[in-house]
């Protein structure tokens, strides 16, 4: 437990001192957002509309945009091998660098996200079950994207080829997440039956995409 | 030395599938063909579709074995995984752009489908947008395949994330029960009884054992050029080595 705060601890750390942190995810977000009604003009209602999607492409791409750091650095300059021969299972340490990578960047985007919801005309009533949607949803996120960057490590192109295996895998978060985010569930079955799934879908990949990142690491390692 | 024990399986399989893909080649040819006259020209027009109905013949075997390919190639992977067999390294690589050719076909083919039916080429439905995320999923393969440099290693990378892709078969399969969409649920494998008459039901069934006996023969092929393949690139290394 200890071993896995202390990496969970050197890993926000050094998202923070680095940058490429929470800060860039923000940053990045904030563009993709102020971009859309650059691209589809200003109508405020079409804006509301396509909103919940538009804010959870962008969360995926800001999520995916920082999933690199999680082992790359680590597998470059070596300290990926002393995890790997410290007792922890290395699937927990996937685990926690999963977490770390979640608290830098999944939890920021959530809070930021009734901001830029604002910028989109947002109905204030439908901002709750927003950062709802994303804090279930964004730890999956995080998982798929450890996962993804486990089986690319020091590939060439690494980065364009971690969006082509992750992003086919974010579609079910994708589809719940806005469903939980769009208001459609006001009136109807109700807010339980997306929210259920998304946790569903969060609790899935905290026990399989550690095991499968855990084993693109050893087959990486051999 | 070694390269001769790598290889004591390939070479019986070798030596075996040599036999056997002419005849499977063969039951192919003639499976399709009598599928592709029968759906063609004696199964009877559709009394809504009209004659577009016998896209069908072309368009539901190719998406079957889309499923079907890519349970095999999970399936390969893990066989690889756990028993390092060699055999089904390559047979699960090779699968891979073969399944990806029916998971197009099938793609556009219900394209060419859905214009006269619905009115569109392409809707965001379902069953739709999972089959084309089942195409990502072979491309992403293929891709993680090239970008590694060690086969092995590739093979390994590669098998987990076709078993991490598995996950979306089912949700392909159900994703017509799950949700309301405009591709219609299933009508041949379903509780009850088929709900496709007969006259169209044979063919259909035939044109399916026709394609699923061509990726068979094209497999085949497939896996001896990959072997070949190898063997070549061996002996390239053993002669740089002297």
């Amino acid at each position: 437990m200890k071993a896995v705060l202390a990496i969970i601890r050197r890993d926000m750390t050094l998202a923070v001192r680095q940058g490429g942190g929470a800060g860039t995810a923000i940053g990045f977000f904030l563009i993709v957002v102020s971009l859309l009604p650059l691209g589809i003009g200003p109508d405020l209602n079409l804006l509301t509309r396509i909103a919940p999607g538009a804010l959870w492409v962008a969360l995926l791409l800001a999520v995916l945009l920082s999933a690199e750091r999680i082992f790359q650095p680590d597998y470059e300059d070596g300290s990926l091998e002393v995890l790997l021969a410290s007792p922890v299972p290395l699937e927990i340490v996937a685990l926690a660098k999963a977490l770390a990578h979640w608290l830098t960047t999944g939890l920021p985007l959530t809070l930021a996200l009734p901001f830029l919801g604002i910028l989109l005309n947002i109905d204030i009533a439908d901002i709750g079950p927003i950062m709802l949607a994303a804090l279930l949803g964004t730890p999956a996120l995080s998982l798929i994207a450890a996962f993804g960057t486990a089986l690319t490590m020091g590939v060439r192109r690494g980065g364009l080829l971690v969006s082509l295996l992750v992003l086919p895998l974010y579609v079910p978060a994708l589809i719940f997440g806005v469903v939980l985010s769009s208001g459609a569930m006001r009136s109807g079955p109700g807010y339980a039956p997306p929210a259920l799934i998304l946790a569903a879908i969060t609790l899935g990949a905290v026990v399989l995409a550690p095991i499968g990142a855990a084993a693109a690491i050893r087959a990486h390692m051999k | 030395m070694s390269s001769m024990q790598r290889f004591a399986n390939p070479t019986r399989f070798m030596a075996l599938s040599g036999v056997v893909l002419p005849w499977v080649a063969g039951v192919a040819v003639v499976l399709l063909g009598i599928g592709l006259y029968w759906s063609l020209f004696i199964a009877p027009a559709d009394y809504q579709q009209g004659e577009t109905v016998r896209i069908m013949f072309i368009h539901v075997p190719a998406a079957w074995n889309a499923l079907f390919v890519y349970t095999f190639m999970a399936a390969a992977s893990c066989v690889a995984l756990i028993w390092r067999h060699p055999l089904a390294d390559v047979a699960a690589k090779t699968a891979a752009p073969i399944g990806a050719s029916f998971t197009f076909l099938a793609l556009v083919t219900g394209s060419l489908w859905g214009k006269p039916m619905w009115g569109t080429w392409w809707v965001w439905d379902a069953r739709l947008t999972s089959v084309l995320v089942l195409l990502l999923l072979y491309l992403a393969y293929m891709a993680i395949w090239r970008a590694i440099d060690e086969p092995s290693k590739a093979g390994r990378i590669a098998a987990i994330l076709a078993i991490a892709g598995f996950i979306n078969v089912p949700i392909i399969k159900f994703s017509v029960d799950w949700w309301n969409t405009l591709h219609q649920p299933a009508s041949v494998f379903r509780a009850g009884g088929p709900a496709i008459h007969p006259s169209m039901l044979w063919p259909l069934l035939i044109m399916a054992a026709g394609y699923t006996v061509l990726f068979l023969a094209m497999h085949l092929s497939a896996m001896r050029a990959e072997i070949l393949r190898r063997r070549i690139r061996s002996m390239q290394i053993a002669r740089l080595e002297g």
